[in-house]
């Protein structure tokens, strides 16, 4: 699946975006899978409450299923306006 | 309408447009924001969008407003880019027949599009850049609908 970085989240990973092959049946789960990977995604996914996802561009919770989404983001609260 | 760009815009001619072509709206209320430097030093602004999330967002919170309220239109025009002190960033204006549903709309669309439509402001100064942080004040004012 696709996966999307914003803002701080963007900067601390170092890319924007990057296909990701995983089996991970929730967003919890593929948090755990890419801090697991290497320092940069531990460090920006050590707080999970400073962040928001987003399942194929829709707002959802960090223990939404993942089945059948191509495109998930990670991104800090929004400040729009 | 809504709009999400990296142009500039007029948000006097956009308001003139939009007046015109509610046809038949008796109270027309806008909101402009602009990029200001309340603390000193600020030289600019970067925002960062998620380019089609952001038009559904928008589009999915206007037409929220547009079945709570009896609004005759409803516009939204949001930019993204680097912006400079003294720039027009975004615009909301709405139409309607009596002031109390277009001053109500206008204040639902400022308060979602803040913390519900995925821009994230970077603000630029001499001493280098820094993310805007959220306030818990903002994520407040939307139980209020």
């Amino acid at each position: 699946m696709q996966v999307l970085y914003f803002a701080w989240v963007r900067e601390r990973i170092g890319v924007p975006r990057e296909e990701i092959e995983t089996s991970a049946a929730t967003v919890n789960d593929l948090v755990a899978e890419l801090r697991a990977r290497e320092e940069r995604y531990d460090a920006a996914f050590a707080d999970t409450s400073a962040l928001r996802v987003a399942l194929d561009q829709e707002l959802a919770e960090f223990d939404a299923p993942l089945s059948g989404v191509r495109e998930v983001a990670f991104f800090p609260p929004m400040t729009g306006g | 309408m809504i709009r999400v760009q990296a142009e500039a815009f007029d948000a006097g001619a956009e308001l003139n447009a939009f007046s015109n072509t509610a046809a038949g709206a008796g109270a027309i209320v806008s909101f402009t924001g602009v990029v200001r430097d309340v603390t000193g030093g600020l030289s600019g602004m970067e925002i960062e969008h998620y380019e089609g999330m952001t038009e559904k967002a928008l589009t999915a919170i206007r037409a929220d407003a547009m079945q709570r309220w009896a609004l005759a239109d409803a516009l939204v025009i949001h930019r993204f880019g680097r912006l400079e002190v003294g720039e027009v960033i975004m615009m909301v204006a709405t139409a309607s027949k009596h002031r109390k549903d277009a001053f109500e709309a206008a204040e639902f669309l400022m308060d979602y599009l803040k913390s519900r439509a995925p821009f994230w402001k970077k603000e630029i100064t001499s001493d280098g850049a820094d993310w805007v942080a959220s306030k818990d004040e903002d994520e407040d004012a939307l139980s209020r609908w």
